[in-house]
């Protein structure tokens, strides 16, 4: 596979590995933040060639991971009602609601279609003018800023059947409530690559002041995550804290200034519930009262109300980095991919789903 | 053919029927055994054993760039007979029309499906057409069964593949899935990908030829792709399967897409590729009259088959990855969903 082919070379991951394992001193905990690391590791074979050396903990970086039920099944009442298309990320299909999915709503005869972008549901919307089209707006930073484009879009061309279920989340206050927690157990961050993209640096830079627990920006090859876990366990032993960039060839101090603009003229910072975490203060967006009228909670008075976690179920310890998939105990038993119980086992980038994909070694 | 569209008459089994029949199938096809018309091919055939098969083709769009529905149902069965070592002769067609569906797209799709079987080798014998109410069906779906004969001296099996063994691709691995998936989700990318549709029976059988019985596995990684069918062939044989990510083709452009969309090549559809399992002595042999066929010029090594892998579950697939390290190579639990962030 030639592809990236000098962010794969074996002989840099080799050295690379072997300098982490003779700097740390002790066993490391690292949570790494994003889903698309967390899979990145397992597929190429990373905890391997770390040893003992770096414990590394998935955290709440799979969006479809951390979306609370509640949310879930308002979306689902939406895919119910008459004359309404749910236009939606693929991930969200599977992802069980309290009592169903959008994938069996699907089954079921509502109209649920598979789109790659929010400019794809504003398509679907302007093709058919007599039916309504919800998009849930899932994702943190990285994909916000073209659902908050594709909603100024809507409202400059004035479309008036197209809505936003918004349940956009924000990862610097997750780091904050990560970290807060008197239990709190990672040594390090590794940061989501794609989110450093859009918000720099520079948006970590209240929660470091905070906590001062090392921080590292990381692309999603093995060498990007190789070299970030190397400056990680250095600070770490070094006992000298600092946030940095180890993905310097997209992610700048300053991120994408375009696309933080747009993402903040149609969303403001709300309290949400992450499942898993509880309410994280600041931890997601809404719609703008400018921007209501695309408001599909509003417009179908399908407000989300929290929904308990399914019985047994150790999404939120998993999520919080306090467990492993293995130690709950629907693990592989009752909870597997064909049929999944929570979000973790849902989701491509879940870390349950990843560890019973790629488990065994 | 006068009509623009396919009536519900023309399922009907009365003169529109027939029309669509001896004026489009019939000429296109040309064989004696079809143009008999009667309810059933009947043909000799040698002694021994025979491979039979069956495959229906549900694609969406019907046409996407380096094929149609036509020669992917006639490439689908030829390549199932020729993965269980057989020499495919006879195929059926039988075709479920949706009302309304355009003359001429039939057309060009029984067109493709001649051409197909004139490049492999099969005769399209007998068939069968039906037309749906609209909504009943999706435009056209295509049903192909076939018969070929298994020569002497050929024994492949999913169960064959013995230690020492090595694994064999012959060529790039993805194609046919990302050129649909790029098409059918408009997804835009400005990329030549073309489906890989293609017979296989002619490369198959000079791998046979040369190496008979040490050829002890042959699979055509269609839907689940090669990850697919290399943990069918560790589960069905109890052994365990290692191969080399360094060493498996993917086009340039498929693995950029992959990687853009969140897919594993290794997951992606193929249909005109093919995975064998041969003896390890003999697997430059194979090699070479591989690539000296149109289908198999880009074939190579990717892995060998081992007895047990330390740490691992038995009938089980793990990969060397490119960067150095190790993983499994699972079955996948269900479709490859795009990812979000």
């Amino acid at each position: 596979m030639a592809f990236d082919t000098q962010y794969r070379d074996p002989d840099l991951c080799r050295r690379l590995s072997e300098r982490i394992r003779s700097v740390c001193g002790r066993q490391i905990r690292i949570m790494e933040v994003c889903g698309t690391h967390t899979v990145s590791v397992f597929r190429h074979g990373i905890r391997p060639m770390l040893g003992e050396s770096i414990h590394l903990v998935s955290g709440p970086g799979c969006p479809v991971c951390v979306t609370d039920q509640g949310d879930i099944d308002a979306v689902i009442a939406m895919a119910e009602m008459e004359r309404t298309i749910v236009a939606t990320f693929g991930d969200l299909m599977r992802v069980p609601g309290t009592r169903s999915s959008l994938r069996g709503e699907k089954a079921r005869g509502c109209d649920v279609r598979v789109v790659y972008s929010a400019e794809d549901a504003l398509a679907i919307a302007r093709a058919n003018p007599d039916r309504q089209v919800v998009f849930p707006g899932i994702g943190f930073e990285t994909t916000a800023p073209a659902v908050a484009a594709s909603v100024i879009a809507a409202s400059e061309e004035g479309i008036p059947n197209f809505s936003v279920a918004c349940s956009h989340k924000r990862v610097p206050p997750a780091l904050e409530a990560l970290s807060a927690k008197d239990d709190a157990a990672v040594d390090g961050f590794l940061l989501p690559g794609h989110v450093s993209v859009v918000i720099g640096l520079k948006g970590y830079a209240d929660f470091f002041r905070k906590y001062a627990v090392p921080s590292v920006a990381a692309g999603f090859e093995p060498v990007d995550i190789l070299s970030a876990l190397l400056r990680l366990a250095e600070m770490i032993a070094a006992g000298s804290p600092g946030l940095e960039n180890a993905y310097g060839r997209v992610v700048t101090d300053n991120g994408n200034p375009r696309a933080r603009e747009v993402m903040e003229t149609v969303f403001y910072h709300v309290d949400s519930a992450w499942r898993g975490l509880g309410v994280i203060p600041g931890g997601g967006m809404a719609l703008r009262d400018a921007f209501s009228g695309f408001d599909a909670f509003r417009r179908f008075s399908a407000h989300p109300t929290p929904a308990p976690p399914p019985a047994g179920c150790s999404c939120g310890d998993i999520l919080a980095g306090k467990a492993l998939p293995p130690d709950c105990p629907l693990y592989g038993s009752a909870c597997t991919p064909i049929d999944p119980v929570g979000p973790c086992m849902v989701s491509s980038e879940g870390t349950c789903a990843a560890y019973y994909q790629y488990g065994g070694l | 053919m006068k009509d623009e569209r396919i009536l519900l008459d023309h399922g009907s089994g009365g003169l529109l029927s027939n029309r669509l029949i001896s004026e489009l199938m019939v000429p296109l096809f040309d064989n004696a055994f079809l143009s008999m018309q009667d309810d059933g091919a009947c043909f000799d055939v040698p002694a021994g054993r025979m491979a039979f098969s069956t495959d229906s083709f549900v694609v969406d769009p019907l046409f996407f760039p380096g094929g149609c529905i036509g020669d992917l149902a006639v490439n689908g069965t030829v390549n199932d007979i020729a993965m269980c070592g057989g020499v495919p002769r006879y195929l059926s067609a039988a075709l479920i029309i949706e009302e309304g569906f355009l003359i001429r797209d039939l057309e060009a799709v029984v067109q493709s499906m001649a051409e197909a079987a004139r490049k492999a080798g099969v005769l399209i014998v007998t068939g069968d057409t039906k037309v749906v109410t609209q909504g009943a069906a999706d435009k056209l779906f295509i049903n192909t069964s076939g018969v070929g004969y298994i020569p002497k001296s050929v024994s492949v099996s999913a169960g064959n593949a013995r230690p020492g063994d090595v694994v064999i691709a012959s060529g790039t691995l993805g194609d046919h899935g990302i050129a649909i998936l790029n098409q059918r989700e408009g997804l835009s990318f400005d990329a030549d990908i073309q489906s890989d549709s293609a017979p296989l029976n002619h490369l198959a059988a000079r791998m046979l030829e040369t190496a008979g019985l040490d050829v002890h596995v042959l699979r055509d990684p269609t839907r689940g792709g090669a990850a697919t069918a290399l943990n069918e062939i560790a589960a069905q044989s109890k052994v365990g399967i290692r191969i080399r990510e360094s060493c498996i083709p993917v086009a340039k452009a498929v693995a950029g897409l992959c990687s853009l969309l969140g897919l594993d090549p290794l997951y992606v559809a193929n249909e005109g590729k093919l995975l064998a399992v041969v003896e390890g002595d003999r697997a430059e042999k194979v090699l070479a009259v591989m690539r000296e066929d149109p289908f198999g010029r880009d074939a190579c090594v990717i892995g060998e088959v081992v007895g047990e892998i330390a740490g691992a579950h038995p009938g089980r697939v793990v990969m060397e990855t490119a960067a150095g390290g190790e993983r499994v190579v699972p079955m996948p639990a269900g479709e490859q969903l795009p990812r979000i962030c």
